[in-house]
């Protein structure tokens, strides 16, 4: 069994080393595919190769472990970041990478539970994520499986109402089992999140739903171990993370632009992508 | 098969007849607790409705396995299907109208397009809901529900096909609509019958004419049935309680041996069963159809005896119609 157990990589370069790797293939899969979401799959780097790779149990071989933690990336357009995740986390080999978008590939536009397992549930119409991760938290917490559950939201994406439909559930019932994580990178398809639909101040908005807020810098990596932490000693109430990120990380060209949610990079960019990514 | 045709008229009426009428969500309340003693992985969901949908009687037996989720149908949904992919299997409960419409996108994605195996059990479908009126009648939810796939569809007749309907869908893998009634149904299903998902239960089969019914529908096509073979008129009556998936062998062979087909529906006549069997036909075995149901228009309020007498469905309103449809042909 390649059960890969907590504090596996604990090392923080080595996280790193694994978020350029996940970088570099993010680009790679967009560049081939020729659509996709490139400035949020990057922005959440960081967070989830943290929560992957230095938290989560769960075994490759045996999606449907019960013991395993879970991962929802309720922001599914950023289904590029969760493949590359899981490709290096061993769930598929590296090359069905190429076949992002690509009929009949398991690696939808979008995440699908039913054509790649390893993903929890579908994701891509927003919002709907966090509901469903409260659903699996209280499922565990009923058969008193110690196992964690995580989730991703962007910050366009809690303007959705279904999300504090579900802030109010996690706080309500004392759901501690669980971490979510707002990548706040400011930006969603319109524009800037505050001029598009102003939703700040966020960190106060959780907290008023009664949940554990830790304000995190979602690019430090040291920063983001600590939050984790933090989350797992929380009790009687559940934990968010708010992250604060730059949409296009890692990408000098990218970064900061509202053009870049939904475009890819060009050949010559991808290579000029990856060559920063190395340096950085 | 064997059972599917259990057929006949004389299959009914050991007794049912004199049983005083049950509200199908009374029925619901009572087998999901006794499902609840007998099954752990059993959990409850429902939207501030408890006492209304009758799932109150499970929360006070269970608390821990029943989750309250507020005013918050989208929520409800999500958190089901976690609860589902946790390991348990849950039903979810609210009205009709709020179960299917305010929560479709949650039902379209996290309940069938992840396969999820979540139990939708709704109360208060069709018109028959009464005074609340039109924004508490569900007259869309079968059309809503049968056009996603991997959805399972089944309006119950009675009491005593809930309890059947409700301990096999506990059983059943996969996404599952039930649709329940807030008025008192009179029982028309044999005692002994057992519901299987996409069998209808042949009442009779008629030589003139037959009535695919669901629902309330199925005790009023008998009644008009009675009416009309006192004028010569066989009239065949047939319980599509599984609208998705329908049980085509059986309405392939009812079509063939009757020229006209009459569906009666507590719901619109725009996708539901009339919708489905008028698809399943035309591309199969094109013959009349006569949809009986609610005319493209919203509920009101008022009793539900009145509100079935203004939208035409009581026997004597189908009894008219069969006539009506059959001069036509």
């Amino acid at each position: 069994m390649s059960v890969i157990t907590k504090g596996k990589v604990s090392d923080v370069d080595k996280l790193k080393d694994i978020a350029k790797k996940v970088r570099i293939n993010i680009l790679h899969m967009l560049t081939k595919a020729g659509s996709g979401h490139t400035g949020g799959s990057l922005s959440a780097v960081d967070v989830a190769v943290a929560i992957y790779f230095s938290r989560m149990n769960f075994n490759p071989d045996d999606p449907y472990w019960k013991d395993r933690d879970r991962f929802i990336l309720s922001k599914g357009h950023a289904a590029p970041l969760l493949y590359a995740i899981m490709a290096e986390a061993g769930y598929f080999p590296i090359d069905v990478l190429n076949n992002l978008r690509k009929i009949e590939s398991p690696l939808q536009g979008h995440p699908c539970c039913k054509s790649l397992p390893g993903i929890e549930v579908s994701t891509g119409s927003l919002g709907q994520g966090l509901s469903v991760a409260n659903g699996m938290a209280l499922g565990l917490r009923l058969d008193n499986n110690p196992a964690r559950v995580y989730c991703i939201m962007g910050d366009g994406e809690i303007q959705e109402g279904q999300v504090w439909e579900a802030a109010m559930t996690a706080a309500h019932y004392k759901i501690d089992n669980l971490c979510a994580v707002v990548d706040s990178n400011g930006l969603q398809i319109d524009g800037p999140v505050q001029k598009v639909m102003g939703i700040a101040p966020i960190h106060d908005k959780w907290s008023a739903f009664g949940w554990h807020v830790i304000d995190v810098d979602g690019h430090n990596m040291k920063d983001i171990l600590g939050a984790l932490d933090a989350s797992e000693k929380t009790k009687g109430r559940p934990t968010v993370l708010i992250a604060n990120t730059t949409k296009g990380k890692g990408v000098s060209f990218f970064e900061d632009k509202v053009e870049y949610h939904g475009i890819t990079p060009t050949p010559e960019e991808y290579e000029k992508a990856v060559k920063e990514i190395h340096n950085g | 098969m064997g059972e599917r045709e259990n057929k006949g008229q004389e299959a009914r009426g050991k007794g049912q007849e004199e049983r005083k009428p049950k509200a199908t969500r009374d029925e619901y309340g009572e087998v999901l607790l006794e499902l609840g003693k007998k099954r752990s992985d059993i959990v409850v969901l429902d939207a501030d409705l408890s006492s209304s949908t009758k799932t109150g009687k499970f929360a006070k037996a269970f608390p821990d396995r029943f989750f309250n989720m507020g005013i918050a149908e989208q929520d409800m949904i999500g958190t089901a299907a976690g609860l589902s992919l946790a390991g348990k299997v849950p039903f979810a409960s609210t009205f009709a109208v709020f179960e299917t419409g305010r929560a479709w996108d949650q039902i379209r994605l996290t309940v069938c397009y992840s396969n999820t195996n979540v139990k939708l059990v709704a109360t208060h479908g069709g018109i028959t809901v009464g005074e609340d009126g039109a924004s508490h009648q569900a007259l869309e939810d079968i059309s809503l529900m049968r056009s996603l796939p991997n959805m399972t569809v089944i309006v119950p007749a009675d009491a005593t096909e809930t309890a059947s309907v409700i301990n096999t869908v506990s059983e059943y893998k996969g996404p599952v609509y039930v649709r329940l009634g807030r008025a008192k149904v009179p029982y028309v299903m044999p005692d002994d019958y057992r519901f299987r998902i996409g069998n209808a239960f042949t009442f009779h089969v008629g030589k003139d004419v037959n009535i695919i019914a669901a629902g309330i529908t199925v005790a009023t096509a008998i009644k008009a049935a009675e009416i009309l073979k006192k004028d010569g008129i066989d009239t065949g009556v047939i319980n599509m309680s599984t609208i998705k998936p329908l049980d085509e062998k059986t309405l392939l062979s009812v079509a063939r041996s009757s020229k006209l087909i009459i569906t009666a529906e507590e719901h619109s006549i725009i996708g539901g069963l009339g919708g489905a069997v008028c698809e399943f036909l035309s591309e199969n075995h094109p013959v009349p159809v006569k949809r009986i149901g609610i005319r493209d228009t919203f509920g009101c309020s008022g009793n539900p005896d009145d509100l079935l007498k203004i939208h035409g469905l009581t026997p004597e309103d189908m009894v008219r119609t069969v006539r009506k449809a059959i001069s036509l042909i």
